[in-house]
């Protein structure tokens, strides 16, 4: 049956919206497959806006390897601004892709990529929009089947109502395997209907179907067990893992948008994983084992993602991306290559050492050096021991000393505010090494126009890390240790004014912890903010801490628990975390004995320079960790 | 150096496209179809276009204008085709022609737009423009960067009539008019309000709107030419290195 564009409705109203180029599609290297001659059709969504939303690699990656498949269709869907959403409701158009202007309604999954927990008010205004009930228990066969994906799915209790899936872990193989069996269901009848399919997806193993497991708690509040109510259905969900990147070399047509978006780059995602073993990432320790892409493979992503988009900028990701074995190579053999075309390379994502400054060095040969970045995270030697972030402060000024004797003349600075045993010497000390930076920079170019900026937000105990047992600082501690941090830096008469001081309030910190480490009964908070008109949560614009804590107020007390219980409290060895029965390939175990480390302040090497220390993942998949150098070099292109 | 006038157009969902969108896709469409451009002096050198006279966003456009300076010579046809592939569907290159007379934007002295009300009776819509261009002058607001500007729309309008789509119970006037540019610059929706201010015209859906041509007003006649007449004649005239230059066709038939 086919289904009808809502373009023509959606048209009419663009004239009265912001940015109406940001709905209408029609990227470069966008694809709009015939649809009744898919079927299985995914609707791809990011629930931010579209600026946002648009570079995501994990939505382009699944777009592409979805749409390269016969009888696959994918199309993408982002958040629509409350202008939008208003006219929309008055007007009646749904939720729409931007493809094809289809009603996400029409599709059989609906895969919703959560980078962060602040998207989660987002995706229940895109349910509600596309007519899709807000419960999974309420939905039919009519209705898609709603898919979460992205880190934040690593612990999806707080929206399981919301959901009928989650899957955790890499999406390239993932995808195809679910829509293997989407598509099989479909062609025998729809055997047992929707709980036929979920079913099936929950007894591979590796989607999680919140339905089918049930939550018991004990009387303090506690989770007591969770546990499944089907046969078949496994106590604990796998995370998926693509071992060999250079067999996924997407995206090969990254999309190339018309509006404005936060990225305007070729990325292309180097090597995946990370084992520097900085506790309190959790983005760190649930992409394990690293996983190198080749240097030849890097270089060929390079060329044709810059010849299908005339990007300007390649950007070379990962979460440490000085740490590929062959990056001298590879940064130095792009920007040979690449000088007479003016393309910039840039390395987000470094750390701190003199090595990459020899890096940033090579990759801004041809133009300016403004700023650099670095991110000693904690202030003092000793809570950098505890959060196993290996810098000393000698380190820290030979590195800044040879940038700006390089010609650098901005250094920003990244760290974390209540961390855990943080106390307020801990955070004032960022004022003491960020005098000794602008000193020494002082010292080393003997000029006085050197800048430091130093750049501090609040920590959030993430799952799967270390720190999943550790207390968050409240909102009011947080902001009171920020401003003695303030009044030291300003306080300054020497040094003050070529100090830069930035910080964001501890309040929205709070919401994300509660996202972050809540169980099923975080649900109906989401969905009270939601109701409430919560929106783009990540926005500071339209963030409402008020709307939050008054939700939270309404709907805990039922439980016996509350925002503080979910936040600053710190669980014991015993606990039951909600997200025990996803299983990130991490040992508890090591977790645990890990986060006592770090409370003795006992640092843990990154085993990619030594040996294992058993933090489980490699032996759970039964490989090892894949990293060169494969010696191979990157060859100059002839010239056109 | 080698300077080439290209006409494009901005049609269907991406009239959409604001100036800054379409500035950013047409910079990468040149390093797509590398393009052999001439770039700015300075610290961070830009690829040389000059843009004239972009129609609002939300506007579609037949008749769009920019200029572009080579490092290297190159066949205005076969580089009208190569950057319109680069493209989207949508952005299409229509016309190229290789400059040979000076100051450009200078001859885009004019516009022929075409409205179309959807909703509005032709009968109605043609009492309101006699009534608009009955009138000395019609003042209109704009809300711009600046505050709300008092203008008079009436002024630049060289001509506007009245023509009909579809029959009863759908009635579509199509307004057709030829507007001068004058600073402050009237637009479309400018002469819109003029007609409400006017004759009390309020269509019950926002207009589409397009602009068809663009180029020197012919004072005789009060119609639009085509600003690419000059850079043909004076290739015609000129030395035998205008290749290509024949490639540029007339407004309103290229690329259709």
């Amino acid at each position: 049956m086919p289904v009808e564009s809502v373009f023509p409705r959606l048209e009419a109203l663009l004239p009265h919206v912001q940015k109406p180029i940001q709905y209408v599609g029609g990227e470069l290297n966008s694809t709009v497959k015939d649809w009744d001659s898919c079927d299985v059709r995914w609707a791809l969504m990011y629930p931010d806006a579209y600026e946002v939303g648009l570079p995501n690699q994990g939505v382009m990656i699944l777009y592409e390897v979805l749409n390269e498949r016969d009888g696959f269709l994918a199309e993408r869907t982002y958040s629509v601004w409350p202008d939008l959403e208003d006219l929309m409701r008055k007007h009646e158009v749904p939720q729409f892709t931007v493809d094809a202007h289809r009603p996400v309604g029409a599709f059989d999954l609906l895969g919703v990529s959560f980078s962060t927990e602040l998207g989660y008010t987002n995706l229940l205004t895109a349910l509600d929009l596309s007519g899709v009930p807000l419960a999974a228990a309420d939905r039919t066969e009519d209705h898609p089947v709603v898919v979460a994906g992205g880190h934040a799915a690593f612990n999806p209790e707080p929206i399981a109502e919301f959901i009928d899936c989650a899957v955790i872990g890499d999406g390239e193989q993932a995808v195809l395997d679910i829509s293997d069996i989407v598509r099989a269901w479909k062609a025998e009848g729809r055997p047992d209907g929707r709980t036929g399919l979920l079913l099936r997806l929950a007894r591979t193993g590796g989607v999680y179907v919140p339905g089918f497991y049930d939550v018991e708690y004990l009387p303090d509040g506690r989770i007591g067990r969770v546990v499944p109510n089907r046969p078949g259905v496994p106590w604990r969900v796998s995370k998926h893992t693509v071992m060999d990147l250079d067999e996924w070399p997407y995206p090969k047509q990254p999309l190339v948008p018309l509006a404005e978006t936060v990225h305007e780059r070729m990325s292309v995602e180097i090597f995946r994983g990370c084992t520097r073993g900085c506790r309190f990432c959790q983005a760190g320790m649930i992409t394990r084992p690293v996983r190198e892409r080749s240097i030849t493979g890097i270089g060929e992503m390079v060329d044709k993602g810059l010849a299908a988009t005339g990007f300007e900028e390649v950007g070379l990701l990962s979460l440490s991306s000085a740490d590929h074995s062959e990056i001298a190579d590879i940064a130095g053999g792009l920007a040979d290559r690449y000088t007479e075309d003016k393309i910039g390379l840039s390395l987000p994502s470094t750390r701190v050492d003199a090595f990459n400054i020899d890096l940033a060095n090579e990759l801004t040969r041809n133009g300016r050096r403004s700023g650099l970045t670095f991110a000693p995270e904690g202030g003092s030697e000793r809570i950098r021991k505890v959060i196993n972030k290996m810098v000393s402060e000698e380190d820290l000024i030979r590195t800044v000393a040879t940038a700006y004797g390089n010609g650098w003349r901005q250094v920003k600075l990244y760290f974390m505010c209540g961390l855990p045993t943080e106390t307020d010497e801990d955070v004032l000390q960022i004022a003491d090494m960020a005098v000794k930076v602008i000193a020494k920079g002082r010292e080393v170019t003997g000029a006085n126009d050197i800048r430091c900026t130093v750049s501090i937000g609040g920590f959030v105990p993430k799952p799967h890390t270390p720190f999943q047992w550790a207390p968050q600082l409240s909102a009011a501690e947080t902001d009171a240790r920020l401003a003695k941090l303030r009044d030291r830096i300003r306080g300054d008469k020497r040094y003050g004014r070529s100090i830069g001081f930035r910080y964001h309030d501890g309040k929205p910190g709070v919401v994300e912890g509660l996202l972050s480490r809540g169980d099923r009964r975080v649900g109906s908070v989401i969905r009270a903010v939601y109701e409430a008109g919560g929106r783009f949560d990540g926005w500071r614009e339209y963030f409402s801490y008020d709307l939050w804590t008054a939700a939270a107020e309404a709907a805990l007390p039922a439980y016996g628990v509350d925002v503080a219980w979910y936040t600053t409290r710190e669980r014991s060895y015993e606990e039951v975390l909600p997200w025990d029965h996803l299983d990130s390939g991490l040992d508890k175990e090591w977790l645990w004995e890990d986060w006592q480390d770090a409370l003795d302040e006992t640092e843990v090497e990154d085993c990619r320079w030594t040996p294992c220390f058993d933090c489980g993942v490699c032996p759970q998949l039964n490989t090892e960790i894949q990293i060169g150098p494969t010696g191979k070099k990157l060859l100059p292109l002839t010239v056109k | 150096m080698q300077r080439i006038r290209l006409r494009y157009t901005k049609r269907g969902r991406l009239r959409f496209t604001s100036h800054r969108d379409f500035q950013r896709a047409f910079e990468r469409a040149l390093r797509r179809a590398a393009v052999p451009m001439a770039y700015s002096a300075g610290f961070t050198p830009h690829p040389r276009v000059s843009y004239a006279n972009a129609a609002p966003t939300g506007t579609a456009s037949e008749a769009e204008y920019l200029e572009i300076a080579l490092s290297e010579r190159r066949d205005p046809a076969a580089l009208m085709a190569d950057l319109d592939t680069s493209l989207p569907d949508g952005l299409d290159i229509v016309a190229a022609v290789e400059a040979r007379t000076p100051d450009f934007a200078e001859q885009l002295g004019a516009s022929l737009w075409e409205l179309r009300l959807d909703g509005v009776a032709p009968a109605d819509a043609r009492a309101a423009v006699a009534a608009f261009l009955a009138a000395e002058a019609v003042e209109v607001q704009r809300e711009t960067k600046k505050g709300l500007r008092t203008f008079d729309a009436r002024g630049a309008v060289v001509s506007m009539d009245v023509g009909s789509d579809g029959p009863d119970p759908h009635p579509c006037a199509i307004l057709r008019l030829v507007v001068r540019h004058l600073t402050p610059a009237v637009r479309p929706d400018d002469v819109l309000s003029g007609l409400r201010a006017t004759a009390d015209l309020a269509p019950p859906v926002p207009a589409a709107v397009t602009r068809l041509a663009q180029g020197p007003l012919d004072e005789e006649t009060g119609t639009v030419t085509d600003p690419f007449a000059p850079d043909r004649d004076a290739a015609l005239a000129g030395p035998s290195t205008a290749a290509g230059a024949q490639a540029a066709a007339a407004p309103g038939t290229a690329g259709q």
